[in-house]
């Protein structure tokens, strides 16, 4: 008898909001190119407009300042080539799509609790010529939220641009671009019930974008192809039921009950200002790749860090900018979702005290 | 396929999503939610196969080695990860980029945007049926070439490209040949187009798939010279980073069995359209010319000028027929279309084109509406250029 999956691992991707279900299944039926002029065409370009009104209200922008891209990654890429390569900086435990393109003399380090450090980034940002800073809002791996309204600050203090990464924290806490003081901001619908495939950079007003790619006229000429209609729908769909991931209150009492359980010196970034829908968890001397192997026999679906390249353990340079250094193999990540109740963590709680046992027992 | 009360013969733009693809699609808009790249758990790994087997229909239509092919978000990435990422893996050796006037405009613009990285674009003319002439292409052909980028049917008037004795020209000289075959795959046989080129890029929504999606083949022994499109996680063999969508590559894949299916009788299709279309233009009163060869040629295009008249007050004219007068993309845009001018067509009759596209869902009668529509149409708008 197989159990029941339970899922646990929604920073790597969240099921399918039944309002965005529904969207995408009425763009099934849409058939015009939305670049098209006769009447199907415009059909598509008024549904697509439609979110992209949607989404600039969400962010406190105007339609224009909404550019739909093919995920976060691609949004990322985007904002960040605004500048020239030696011109980029970006915390150390950005993700990979940010820090690919970031020399890496221009990381900025974080404190022992996985937060940007203030401090040191100002002196390295003060000295360098104007370029780009990129910080993500909520850390994919341990959930401490990153000072981006300060970091905003202190980063336009000395002339540079500001890009926020803010995937992971999209429609958990309220993001207005002004208010963040961010130039440029990245949103994927995939984690917040929406499809993959589809996310957006949302840009300062009258900020003159250089598109990564070349071709057509979409997109007012900053993201040419062809736009992805049934995932711009689903974005659109799972928008209309955002706030069931914007309740922080109803991720508090499970954070608050593994932290209970494992303790609180083996969760990472601990002592940050924290998401409480994400945790990284360490089982002292175990590592994660025997754990995930144990946890998916008991049909508990967790990760160890971002979900990328396959076979690939990514992730880890999050832990190790943190300073744990080989440690940092012994963490798993657990993330939780609307659907994420107290009983499911208490299953998963029971699991992890299983491996722990059995691996004592063989040691 | 009639949309409300008008009928859909812009195929060239967009195709509808074939009721198997949406039917795959399902799954993946529902259960099945998990991240492709998630290698701990089962959501991951039956998102992961899904994309294996939509991977596998897509390389199998081609017949290549389904490892060789990449995911993307549709052919404009394709086309800018194959062009721009060889003429960045190349920067230590540049040279000639070379293509073709008649090309898409993603197309053009990666070739221009080579010469960033050292290279010198070259965009050759084509002769007045469209196909570009061998002997421009040989006489362009440098030792120092990089890259040939040609399409395989023109999105706008339908030719088809010599691709086979293109081929041969660069293979000669060892130099990489790439093709755009979002217009031609599913279309016509495209099984022997990979022995012939390097580089491949398609697109889901031209065949029945959904938007958003599309393909790269890389040969094997050109994928280290291509420098990564997307860097980040290292998705698509670190070509092309990025969480996939499973609900989109499962759609594509179909869309791309369903089309290999049904390819013979696909074409028929196309053929007798084609000829009813020509036969009814031909009825009509006044004076039209086929743009771009007629043998050489996707028999679902039928790109034509009208005398007397132009596209503007056609289309006006037409609301019940969904055409085009040109790419979607550039739809927008005013002025004639660059492909046309390409040509050598005369600017009044570039601008009194309509590309009439058939596909799947046409049929006789949908035809002979159509026909009967742009005989009106054609009256009404020439009553008004002459009583001007």
């Amino acid at each position: 008898m197989t159990k029941d999956l339970l899922y646990l691992d929604y920073a790597a991707t969240t099921p399918l909001a039944p309002s965005a279900r529904a969207a995408m299944e009425r763009g099934f039926d849409m058939l015009g190119n939305p670049s098209s002029i006769h009447r199907a065409g415009r059909a598509a370009r008024d549904a697509i407009n439609a979110v992209r009104l949607d989404l600039a209200n969400h962010f406190g922008v105007t339609q224009g300042q909404v550019i739909f891209t093919s995920g976060g990654t691609e949004a990322n890429a985007l904002a960040l080539h605004q500048v020239q390569q030696e011109r980029r900086f970006a915390s150390a435990i950005e993700h990979e799509a940010v820090l690919a393109w970031v020399p890496e003399a221009n990381h900025l380090p974080v404190t022992p609790n996985g937060v940007l450090d203030l401090e040191a980034a100002e002196a390295k940002l003060s000295e360098a010529e104007p370029g780009l800073v990129s910080l993500m809002a909520a850390n994919n791996a341990t959930g401490a939220r990153q000072p981006v309204e300060a970091a905003a600050k202190l980063a336009a203090a000395h002339g540079h641009l500001v890009h926020c990464d803010a995937v992971q924290a999209f429609g958990k806490i309220p993001l207005d671009l002004a208010a963040l003081g961010a130039d440029f901001l990245t949103v994927s619908a995939h984690k917040i019930g929406g499809p993959k495939g589809i996310g957006a950079l949302i840009v300062k007003d009258g900020f003159p974008l250089q598109s990564l790619l070349r071709g057509g006229g979409q997109e007012r000429r900053r993201r040419p192809g062809t736009e992805n209609l049934i995932g711009i729908l689903g974005l659109g769909g799972a928008l209309e039921t955002i706030e069931r991931y914007g309740d922080m209150a109803q991720f508090l009492p499970l954070m608050e009950q593994v932290i209970a359980h494992v303790g609180l010196q083996n969760v990472a970034a601990y002592g940050a200002e924290r998401f409480p829908h994400i945790l990284s968890i360490q089982m002292p001397g175990i590592k994660n790749q025997l754990q995930l192997m144990r946890f998916d026999l008991d049909g508990i679906c967790v990760s160890a860090g971002s979900a990328c390249s396959s076979g690939k353990v990514a992730g880890n340079h999050v832990l190790e900018a943190m300073g744990y250094g080989d440690r940092s193999e012994e963490f798993i990540r657990v993330s939780f979702g609307p659907e994420t109740t107290q009983g499911d963590v208490a299953r998963f709680l029971a699991a992890w005290d299983k491996i722990q046992n059995s691996a004592k027992a063989a040691a | 396929m009639r949309v409300g009360n008008a009928i859909y013969m812009d195929y060239q733009s967009t195709t509808p999503l074939d009721p198997a693809a949406r039917e795959v699609m399902l799954p993946f808009i529902g259960n099945m939610f998990g991240n492709p790249h998630s290698s701990s758990h089962r959501f991951g790994w039956e998102a992961e196969a899904a994309v294996d087997v939509a991977r596998g229909h897509v390389a199998r239509l081609l017949d290549v080695d389904p490892a060789q092919v990449f995911f993307t978000s549709g052919a404009t990435e394709s086309n800018n990860m194959a062009i721009k990422g060889l003429a960045l893996g190349r920067q230590d050796t540049p040279g000639r980029i070379i293509t073709v006037a008649t090309e898409h405009s993603c197309v053009l613009e990666s070739a221009l945007a080579s010469a960033a990285f050292g290279h010198e674009p070259v965009i050759l003319p084509v002769q007045p049926n469209g196909l570009l002439d061998l002997d421009v292409l040989e006489a362009a052909l440098t030792d120092d070439t990089v890259l040939v980028s040609v399409m395989a049917v023109n999105n706008e008037i339908g030719v088809i490209q010599p691709l086979e004795e293109i081929a041969a020209l660069a293979k000669a000289r060892g130099i990489a040949l790439h093709c755009d075959a979002a217009q031609a795959f599913g279309k016509l046989p495209v099984e022997t187009l990979a022995a012939q080129c390097d580089l491949i890029s398609l697109s889901g929504h031209k065949i029945y798939g959904p938007k958003g999606i599309g393909a790269l083949y890389v040969k094997a022994d050109i994928q280290r010279k291509l420098a990564p499109h997307m860097s980040g996680g290292g998705q698509e063999g670190h070509l092309r980073s990025g969480t996939l969508a499973p609900a989109l590559c499962a759609g594509f894949g179909k869309a791309a069995e369903v089309a290999a299916q049904g390819l013979e009788q696909e074409m028929a299709r196309a053929r007798r359209h084609f000829t009813q279309l020509m036969d009814g233009l031909e009825a009509m009163d006044g004076t039209f010319h086929l743009n771009g060869c007629e043998d050489q040629r996707l028999k679902s295009n039928i790109n034509v000028s009208f005398e007397g008249t132009d596209s503007a007050r056609l289309m006006a004219n037409l609301r019940r027929l969904a055409v085009s007068s040109g790419a979607a993309c550039a739809s927008a845009k005013e002025g004639p279309s660059y492909v046309l001018e390409a040509l050598g067509v005369p600017p009044g009759l570039a601008e009194a084109s309509l590309r009439i596209g058939t596909g799947r869902f046409t049929d006789d009668a949908q035809v002979a509406d159509a026909l009967s529509y742009i005989e009106d149409a054609l009256a009404k708008s020439r009553k008004r250029t002459w009583s001007k």
